[in-house]
């Protein structure tokens, strides 16, 4: 790969692009053949993958909007990347259209012969009904895509000069969009995933999804940044120290994480209500207890550990790994929120859970990869780049 | 002798014109072989741990020991009284249910760990201290405005009062100051 260092711009490039485009593509036709196998099974393996990658992508959007908002200086040179992630809601915002086409195998709650003998679902209709939800999804998206587009577009004006007022309004506008994806990603977890199973609630559900998205978009962007070091670009731009705070983010969200996790669990299990319980119940049966073990130790503890020492935020290694066990885990952990809705006697795993994550995923790679070639690698005119470079971190 | 009080060498002190100055001075310092020195600055200053030859602090030691401790100790406490000194059936849950240990142990681990914190800190920079060589001097009072000192123990090895003033004037120090106390 060449980089040019001037202008920051990858001039030529391997073959990341196309290979995540053929990917993807292999990957929708194989989706695509798992609709017509297994219908229940393809709509909640969909769910899934959509689910993590747009938890990426808004994990992106959160990102900028909290560089601007506290001033951040040390994450300039990563701020380029974060907005190239978050500019994918766009896209997945057509991948949402199969999950609106699933709302019947996915929601019981919006069979009306159901509801018609379920009194607690009658109570809940005028929020959970398809049309409402419908018009609420839609609502969510042209939130996001409008902010992810306005705040972009801001960034690429910085960068053909900086004044100051492109940064004040960069600014300006994501204080109250931290309101509005604060309220927007909690519904979105509650539509999409909480009402899976429409008599269980938990109010924490929206900081618990947010946290480990956030985490897996930490994970995602450090792992674009190994790559691009690998492949030596940005050498002496994002440099170790950098490595080294984005760790420190990534050690930060895995304890976020499970103390939201922890404690959802903890006041269900002390409120000891059947209509709380049943959810974790669900998930202590018929080997899920395994999978939930899994994400205590795999989502928390592991990585909590690992990553605990100064030393292994900063290796190369240990951090090549991490990112990708990391994904792999916000993975299971969606999985687990998701899939008991299908499989309430058993964990079975299906080749259709994968099919749509190399599908999703090699499509928003690729669009990823075409921004990032077209767009400097950091934001060049930014007034903070300099010192962002020689960031030191301890 | 007629002075019944006699005056000791304490240290050495020169001031600086710039943060970079600083800087050089505390990596020539260093490579002279000096331990016992320290650079007064009005901010911090990136780099200053490498050119002085400081090592990596061991508090992180210090703190992942006390929480381990703190952790431990609250779940053998809430245990030992649970389940053998006082059983008592809490809303129908087992006696050792470690569910409901969970956020005493977080806080007794996170108490522990912010007072080892504060405390090993304090230790590990030889504070509360009530005075300093360095306050002989009247113009180190800038160090807090718009001073940059270098200040050389007289109880570290390489001490030696003209070579050391030598050594500092050779990097830019200025207003050398031998600092004499009892």
């Amino acid at each position: 790969m060449k980089f040019d260092a001037k202008s920051y711009r990858i001039t030529e490039d391997g073959r990341v692009g196309q290979v995540a485009l053929i990917i993807g593509i292999i990957g929708l036709v194989l989706t695509a053949t798992g609709y017509f196998v297994d219908k229940a099974q393809f709509y909640h393996s969909y769910l899934t993958a959509f689910f993590f990658w747009l938890s990426i992508a808004l994990g992106g959007l959160f990102f900028t909007m909290l560089h601007h908002l506290v001033g951040a200086k040390w994450s300039v040179v990563l701020r380029r990347l974060a907005e190239n992630i978050m500019i994918c809601i766009p896209l997945l915002a057509i991948f949402l259209i199969p999950v609106l086409f699933g709302i019947g195998e996915l929601f019981h709650w919006s069979h009306p012969e159901v509801v018609a003998q379920d009194h607690l679902l009658q109570l809940k209709a005028p929020y959970l009904n398809v049309a409402f939800f419908i018009i609420r999804a839609v609502f969510y998206f042209v939130i996001w895509v409008l902010l992810a587009r306005y705040l972009l577009r801001l960034s690429l004006a910085q960068d053909g000069g900086h004044t100051e007022s492109i940064s004040k309004r960069m600014r300006v506008a994501s204080a109250p969009s931290m309101i509005l994806f604060a309220l927007t990603i909690t519904f979105a977890s509650f539509d999409w995933l909480m009402s899976l199973d429409a008599h269980w609630y938990s109010t924490i559900f929206g900081v618990y999804v947010f946290s480990g998205s956030l985490l897996a978009m930490l994970a995602f962007l450090m792992r674009i940044v190994l790559y691009l070091d690998g492949v030596g670009t940005l050498r002496g731009i994002i440099t170790r120290e950098h490595w080294h705070d984005l760790g420190k983010l990534i050690f930060a969200f895995i304890v976020f994480w499970g103390y939201m996790a922890f404690s959802q669990y903890f006041l269900i299990w002390y409120g000891n209500i059947p209509e709380e319980t049943v959810w974790f119940l669900h998930r202590w049966e018929h080997d899920w207890q395994y999978i939930s073990l899994l994400i205590v130790f795999g989502h928390f503890v592991i990585p909590f550990f690992v990553l605990f020492p100064y030393s292994t935020k900063r290796s190369r290694p240990v951090m090549l790994v991490m990112t990708i066990w990391i994904l792999a885990m916000h993975w299971v952990d969606l999985y687990w929120i998701i899939l008991p809705n299908l499989h309430r006697e058993a964990v079975k795993f299906s080749w259709i859970d994968f099919a749509p994550m190399l599908g999703i995923g090699g499509i928003f790679i690729r669009f990823f990869w075409s921004r990032v070639r077209v767009t400097p690698l950091v934001p060049v005119g930014d007034p903070g780049l300099e010192e962002s470079k020689r960031l030191v971190s301890h | 002798m007629n002075n019944a009080i006699v005056k000791k060498t304490q240290a050495v002190l020169a001031e600086f014109d710039s943060p970079t100055a600083l800087l050089k001075t505390a990596e020539t310092l260093r490579d002279a072989g000096y331990k016992k020195f320290d650079c007064h600055s009005p901010f911090a200053i990136h780099g200053m741990d490498r050119a002085m030859g400081l090592k990596r602090s061991p508090l992180g030691w210090m703190v992942g020991l006390a929480a381990v401790v703190g952790t431990s100790s609250a779940l053998a406490l809430q245990w030992w009284t649970s389940t053998i000194d006082y059983p008592l059936v809490i809303s129908g849950k087992p006696f050792f249910s470690f569910q409901a240990y969970v956020p005493v142990t977080f806080a007794l681990g996170v108490l522990l760990s912010a007072a080892t914190a504060l405390i090993g800190m304090l230790a590990l920079n030889g504070l509360p201290r009530f005075h300093h060589p360095v306050f002989y001097s009247d113009r180190f009072s800038r160090a807090s405005d718009d001073g940059f000192f270098v200040s050389v123990e007289s109880d570290d090895k390489m001490f030696n009062v003209e070579q050391t003033r030598t050594l500092l004037q050779q990097c830019g120090g200025k207003n050398i100051e031998i600092l004499e106390g009892e």
